[in-house]
């Protein structure tokens, strides 16, 4: 049984503490006026200058799809401070939002993994699986954030996706088209039933998993298995649209088919990253005396292989579209090159470069230091990930790594340690009467 | 060299793996071990040591990278850089994303090819080689140890019997 080390619980608290003054200065200080607006970015002086045009000329392109390209002209300006103050408010919003959907997906990444072992009956993880369990627990507390700030968006707290935004619609003939589907309504209704469907599987795959201890049969494991393959295929449809809504919408001129398997990638890597990085903390602290460093390889293996995967989705979706540079589709690049260019080009080497050359050895992969350095790295680089999925359109040339961003990081973070190592301190990190036990008790590779 | 050496039969892998761990602690050395199939940990008992050939294709994945990188640097930038579809051919960067696809199947190219000559080279294998089969069957069904006598013949025998041999020849050796 694990004990909730006092140490830990303290830790989280003021990371939460720390966080929630980070989120709140970054919501005071958000202009409310356009004065204020153009107040704060002349005090950052004109290092933005460049960038700036490139980002205009993304929006002339953007706009000329629909019917507002008579809204230029004289009233040129008065549009374009009115944006800029739009991307200043959402700032704390969408930092906001990028560490509450990271933290999310990283227990919905481990939700996806642990069903995967379930249903492909492996024999090395069942020691792991109260691991993952603790870990899931977060899936409730952060799918209800990540659903609040959707709601709060619907009610127009902030202009995160602005197909909610009745007057644009009102002159885009594009998102009059989807309008069908992108309507707050709908939208709300489709993330209800993807995090109902989730919390459902998690909570009652945990319920078959504690009473498959105290059973004697394996009818509880049977039923998990069933249950964990149905998941799986609830799961890809919904994780695919799931991304379409959550993330690909805040864009919504743009489209990529293989969005939701990049999105995935990224969460399922970074799961299995935190995975690796709970076990080694508890096995360190002496609380899992049968998980060896062939079960740590193994969790290595994967963060080197879904780490590739994810560059491979990466980059076939950035390869096609610069190659055949069509300019409907290829402004998503424009933007994230003109201004982005060293967190989206930085992520490349945090993400590929970085686990492919560390987690390549095989003897580095037992080593618990190597796979918690590259760990803190993959996490980082998928952090950035998702950073450069949502604020390029949400705060444009704005963007910055301050004060809001890493309060709303560090609040996730003492939330997600909080809420996770409350739930491993629950139930026994050891199943009993798996049927799979022994063997995973025996791995070794 | 010695010129004779001792042949022991085993029917069973993990009775040749018992064998393995007897001889290695009445520290005979072990010449060659001829089986059907791999047996697991079989390398580990023997103590040999852990081979180099990752470390070998690493480097090959490597030369591969430079020879693409290279190559299309030279044919697409440097040596007629046309325009090509609108592609930007002013540097290798700029057009970089195109030549991806050619800098990693070179890549995996040579790393799985040069390893597996690398392998054969290391284990001596090519067509028309001499089979060096000391028994057919070691091919099907048994296992056979194989370690030299030093003017210890008895020791040996009783050694190897003891380990539940099924068969122990004495042969002459013919150097290969």
């Amino acid at each position: 049984m694990y004990t909730f080390s006092n140490k830990l619980k303290i830790g989280s608290f003021i990371l939460m503490a720390l966080g929630i003054l980070g989120i709140a200065i970054g919501f005071i200080s958000a202009p409310s006026t356009v004065e204020e607006a153009k107040a704060i970015v002349a005090s950052h002086g004109d290092g933005h200058g460049d960038a700036h045009g490139a980002v205009e000329a993304y929006g002339a392109v953007a706009e000329g799809h629909g019917d507002a390209v008579e809204a230029h002209g004289e009233e040129h300006d008065s549009s374009h401070d009115e944006h800029l103050l739009h991307q200043l408010q959402n700032k704390p919003w969408a930092a906001l939002y990028v560490a509450a959907f990271f933290f999310f997906m990283i227990a919905l990444g481990v939700l996806a993994f642990y069903a995967i072992q379930r249903a492909a009956q492996a024999g090395w993880s069942p020691l792991l699986f109260r691991v993952m369990e603790g870990i899931t627990a977060y899936i409730v507390p952060g799918g209800i954030i990540v659903f609040v700030i959707l709601v709060l968006s619907v009610l127009h707290m902030n202009h995160l996706f602005v197909w909610m935004d009745a007057d644009v619609v009102a002159h885009d003939r594009l998102l009059q088209g989807k309008a069908g589907y992108l309507n707050p309504t709908f939208f709300l209704i489709r993330a209800a039933i993807f995090l109902a469907g989730w919390m459902f599987y998690r909570e009652y795959s945990r319920k078959l998993s504690l009473r498959q201890d105290e059973s004697n049969d394996n009818a509880n494991f049977k039923l998990n298995f069933k249950w964990s393959a149905a998941f799986l295929v609830f799961y890809l449809v919904s994780e695919s649209i799931m991304s379409w809504d959550w993330i690909m919408s805040v864009d919504p001129h743009w489209f990529s088919t293989l969005f939701g398997w990049y999105v995935f990638a990224s969460m399922f890597v970074s799961g299995i990253t935190v995975i690796a990085m709970v076990t080694v903390y508890l096995k360190s602290r002496g609380y899992l005396p049968d998980v060896n460093n062939s079960h740590i390889h193994d969790l290595a293996k994967f963060m080197f292989g879904i780490s590739i995967f994810w560059t491979y989705l990466w980059f076939s979706q950035f390869m096609l579209i610069w190659y055949s540079n069509i300019p409907e589709e290829v402004t998503y690049y424009v933007t994230r090159i003109a201004d982005y260019r060293l967190p989206f080009f930085g992520m490349i080497v945090m993400n590929f470069l970085f686990p492919v050359l560390l987690l390549m050895n095989s003897d580095f992969k037992r080593m618990n230091w190597f796979v918690v350095l590259t760990g803190i790295v993959i996490l980082g680089g998928h952090y950035m990930d998702i950073f450069n999925m949502i604020m390029p359109s949400t705060v444009g040339d704005q963007w910055f790594i301050g004060i809001p961003e890493i309060g709303a990081v560090l609040f996730f973070a003492g939330l997600f340690i909080f809420w996770v190592f409350r739930a491993l301190s629950t139930a026994p990190l050891q199943p009993k009467r798996n049927p799979f036990i022994e063997e995973s008790r025996h791995f070794h590779y | 060299m010695a010129s004779k050496a001792i042949h022991a039969y085993y029917d069973d892998d993990d009775v040749l793996m018992l064998a393995v761990k007897k001889v290695k602690a009445a520290k005979h050395h072990i010449e060659e071990v001829y089986c059907p199939f791999p047996v697991h940990g079989l390398d580990k008992a023997m103590g040999l040591a852990p081979t180099r050939i990752a470390i070998t294709s690493f480097i090959y994945g490597c030369i591969g990278l430079s020879v693409a990188t290279l190559m299309m640097n030279y044919i697409m930038i440097e040596d007629w850089p046309q325009d090509i579809g609108g592609k930007p051919s002013f540097s290798y960067i700029e057009n970089m994303p195109a030549f991806v696809p050619i800098m990693f199947e070179l890549t995996v190219f040579f790393a799985a090819h040069l390893m597996v000559i690398t392998f054969y080279m290391r284990s001596r294998l090519w067509p028309f080689k001499k089979a060096e089969n000391p028994d057919v069957r070691t091919t099907d069904d048994h296992f056979l140890m194989e370690i030299d006598i030093h003017g210890n013949e008895k020791e040996l025998k009783d050694l190897l019997l003891d380990t539940g041999a099924v068969e122990i020849n004495i042969v002459e050796k013919t150097s290969h």
